[in-house]
């Protein structure tokens, strides 16, 4: 039991860091970026570097532009990558979903025409897939495609789409059969999200940001040489694109234990005599943070230590947003709390750390739903990890077109 | 990156596994259940020292296998799947911990033969009292020679041939080794939560006793005893949840309701999910620990204490849901899983409890942060 790299995992890392400090500097000396835009614009700068070195793609197939390198070492060049807070977020649903969908089902010709723009950053990628009434039931959407000779119309509405006002391009799940069950009768596509048709609307958020948007669809025309996969078949194209969702979103983006307990030392406790961080109250709430944030990282290391092996990890990876998406929550709450009514203050001015344990209170409710709710995490693990059998289905053997909808 | 255990050390788990499966099933533990007379099965703990386990800490020099701390921690997960009725954990993460870390060569060469062969049982003597030990509560008085006070609860008291008791000697206290087979001490049995493991009251009166460590560094030496063990419990403690969670899973999946198998419930699945994020938390907090006790790291104190707090809430989750899952016929005696929410108790105090611990781990993790 070690920690180490092997020593060809070492030299990929050493060799990843040099590039990165070359590349980059230290991420103190960069300038900060204020708007979307220039974040877009570092990012794409970035990402061009990324592929000319060719750092993008690692696992993917060489005939493509990748270097059909183990996962490890993606593994080891995000880790790199985030000590020096490189600049990749706008990439990493096309990258990390839709390409790998794309180069998996799409044409040669059309795999050639998408994938390297992608890969230096020319142009971004979004996924559509879910919808107003079709959740973490994705299966269920409404958007529809209807045949219109080489093309097919598609009218409808997709939510919850990240980046859709900056994206080129989407995957984008539709029906195109209301007469099968609602699993059969889907089709995956490639969007131009330029198309005429399709009209992006930000969706303000309860934490007043606006990280998504609602995307419509009004006679969108799309080329039958953009279909992924048979028509029909999109629900099983769907589960390529998801199975790597859970891996990409993971981390709490939040503060951590280390951070409440320095807000703790200097903030009284609610008896009044010490500071809160002598409250035994308090103190049992971290150390359960402590090792929930600790398991986390640790089983990172042992998901590291499979991919090492040549292994795949499977859903037991589900069991990280899980825990921080909660975690996060009720130290967030905690923090708040503990401050007693001057908690109550969110002014990056005033607030501690710059009022971050009050964006974490107002972002943690929405990643314990995206990217799979608590709920549905839990049923992948009592479905796909221990095995228990599927709930029963109301919707098993009926037509979409004759199934309940409710409101 | 390599943070998992070997495959020699994964074939010692398969091996070890197989032979209480056979050796040490639920009916092989009822047996010390049932019968009040009986606090282990001396027949399994033979078979276990002729399996060398008793001895895969102890150097050469003393008999044992000269292996490692992670071998040890393998073993305990067995154990603690089967809930063993032995006095596995009293004698090695204790007793001989405590005489590997501060016993004197004569005092090793003097004991450790005898762990390594099954003829010493080890206990750890502590506690005196209703609530956690301090430095100051300890009245049990050494005089350089003798030793004189009562100890309770002491576990696998009953059955032991040596314990190493923590007593006050002049201003400050220090680890003793005591032969529990002399007449200055008496033992009597205790009824406790999990009889599958037997419990007495040691009251020694001028009982011949010595000194291991250094006078007066009782305490410190007791405390890094408990960091090694807390490692090694939570091993059990992971061992024990999983068995909880196998028969939850395997009855989710075998007892139909309402025409339908009760897994296919939601209200199941997620039980079963939680119980199952409760155990790998604990399983990768306990799997830094084992690393840590392994490679003698600075990092023990925390990572002993947060393997410890993430193995007692898991154990104490997966033993009680168990329960709950299996309904009525759970809270039969003929079904097993009583045994294990006996058993987590057991485990959860015997060392300190969570508490205890809970308030280690936060103590260690602000001297970490303010240095």
């Amino acid at each position: 039991m070690d920690f180490n790299d092997s020593s060809e995992e070492a030299a990929f890392r050493a060799e990843a860091r040099a590039w990165l400090e070359k590349t980059l500097g230290p991420p103190a000396s960069r300038a900060t970026m204020k708007t979307e835009g220039d974040v877009i614009a570092a990012s794409k700068a970035y990402q061009a570097k990324k592929a000319a070195a060719g750092y993008v793609g690692l696992t993917w197939r060489k005939d493509v532009g990748g270097r059909e390198l183990p996962p490890i070492f993606q593994v080891i060049f995000s880790q790199e990558e985030q000590k020096f807070q490189a600049p990749v977020s706008p990439f990493g649903i096309g990258l990390g979903m839709c390409i790998p969908t794309v180069i998996a089902f799409h044409s040669a010709d059309k795999i050639k025409r998408y994938v390297g723009p992608a890969l230096r950053g020319e142009e971004i990628w979004c996924q559509l897939f879910s919808e107003p009434s079709a959740g973490s039931d994705v299966a269920g959407l409404k958007t529809k495609a209807v045949r219109d000779g080489d093309d097919w119309i598609v009218n409808g509405q997709k939510v919850w789409t990240s980046g859709a006002h900056y994206c080129d391009y989407g995957i984008l799940l539709v029906r195109t059969n209301p007469e099968k069950e609602k699993h059969k009768g889907l089709t995956m596509f490639v969007v131009n999200m330029k198309a005429p048709g399709v009209e992006v609307r930000p969706i303000h958020q309860m934490s007043g940001g606006s990280n998504f948007n609602e995307v419509y669809f009004t006679d969108v025309r799309i080329s039958d040489s953009e279909r992924l996969g048979e028509v029909g078949n999109g629900w099983n194209v769907a589960l390529v694109t998801l199975m790597n969702e859970r891996l990409a979103v993971g981390g709490s983006a939040g503060p951590e234990y280390g951070e409440i307990l320095e807000l703790a030392r200097h903030t009284p406790s609610p008896s009044g005599k010490g500071s809160l961080l002598q409250d035994q109250a308090f103190r049992e709430k971290l150390a359960g943070w402590y090792v929930s944030a600790e398991g986390y990282t640790l089983g990172k290391y042992r998901t590291m230590t499979a991919l090492s092996k040549g292994q795949t990890p499977g859903p037991e990876n589900s069991i990280g947003k899980l825990l921080n998406a909660n975690r996060m929550q009720d130290l967030a709450n905690a923090a708040i709390e503990g401050e007693d009514h001057f908690g109550i203050i969110s002014d990056p001015a005033i607030a501690p750390l710059q009022g971050a344990f009050h964006n974490a209170y107002m972002w943690a409710p929405g990643l314990r739903i995206a990217g799979g709710t608590d709920e549905i995490l839990r049923n992948i693990i009592a479905e796909r990890v221990l095995g228990l059998p599927q709930d029963v289905r109301v919707d098993k053997g009926v037509a979409y077109k004759d199934l309940p909808t409710g409101r | 990156m390599n943070f998992d255990f070997s495959d020699e050390q994964k074939m010692l788990r398969d091996q070890a596994r197989k032979f209480l499966d056979e050796k040490s099933s639920t009916k092989t533990v009822r047996t010390v259940l049932n019968d009040d007379a009986k606090s282990f099965d001396a027949a399994l703990w033979k078979s276990v020292a002729e399996q060398g386990w008793l001895g895969v800490t102890i150097p050469e020099e003393h008999g044992g296998l000269g292996l490692g701390r992670l071998e040890l921690c393998v073993l305990a997960e067995e154990i603690g799947r089967a809930i063993a009725p032995i006095p596995f954990s009293s004698t090695l993460y204790f007793f001989t911990e405590a005489l590997l870390s501060a016993g004197s060569a004569e005092q090793q060469a003097k004991v450790l033969p005898g762990v390594v062969d099954g003829s010493v049982i080890g206990a750890f003597a502590v506690s005196e009292g209703a609530g956690a030990p301090s430095p100051t509560s300890i009245e049990a008085q050494f005089d350089g020679s003798k030793l004189t006070g009562v100890k309770i609860p002491v576990t696998d008291g009953d059955i032991a041939t040596h314990a190493v008791v923590l007593a006050r000697e002049g201003a400050g206290l220090s680890l003793v080794l005591v032969d529990l087979k002399q007449a200055a001490v008496k033992r009597e049995t205790l009824k406790t939560l999990d009889p599958t493991r037997g419990h007495a009251r040691l009251t020694f009166t001028k009982a011949t006793a010595e000194r291991i460590g250094k006078a007066g560094e009782g305490w410190d030496l007791a405390e890094g005893v408990l960091d090694r063990a807390a490692v090694l419990i939570a091993f059990e403690q992971i061992g024990g949840s999983q068995a909880c969670l196998d028969m939850s899973v395997d009855y989710a999946k075998n007892r139909f309701a309402f025409s339908r198998q009760i897994g296919s419930f939601q209200a199941i699945k997620h039980k079963l999910a939680d119980m199952y994020v409760g155990i790998e938390l604990a399983r990768s907090n306990a799997y830094y620990g084992a690393w840590a006790l392994s490679t003698e790291s600075s990092q023990l104190p925390i990572a002993a204490a947060a393997a410890r707090v993430a193995a007692s809430d898991a154990y104490y989750f997966a033993s009680k849901e168990n329960i709950q899952a299996h309904g009525g016929m759970g809270y039969t005696w003929e079904v097993d899983c009583h045994l294990f929410y006996r058993r987590s108790k057991l485990l959860a105090v015997q060392a300190g409890g969570p508490g205890v611990w809970k308030e280690k781990l936060v103590r260690r993790l602000e001297l970490k942060n303010a240095a």
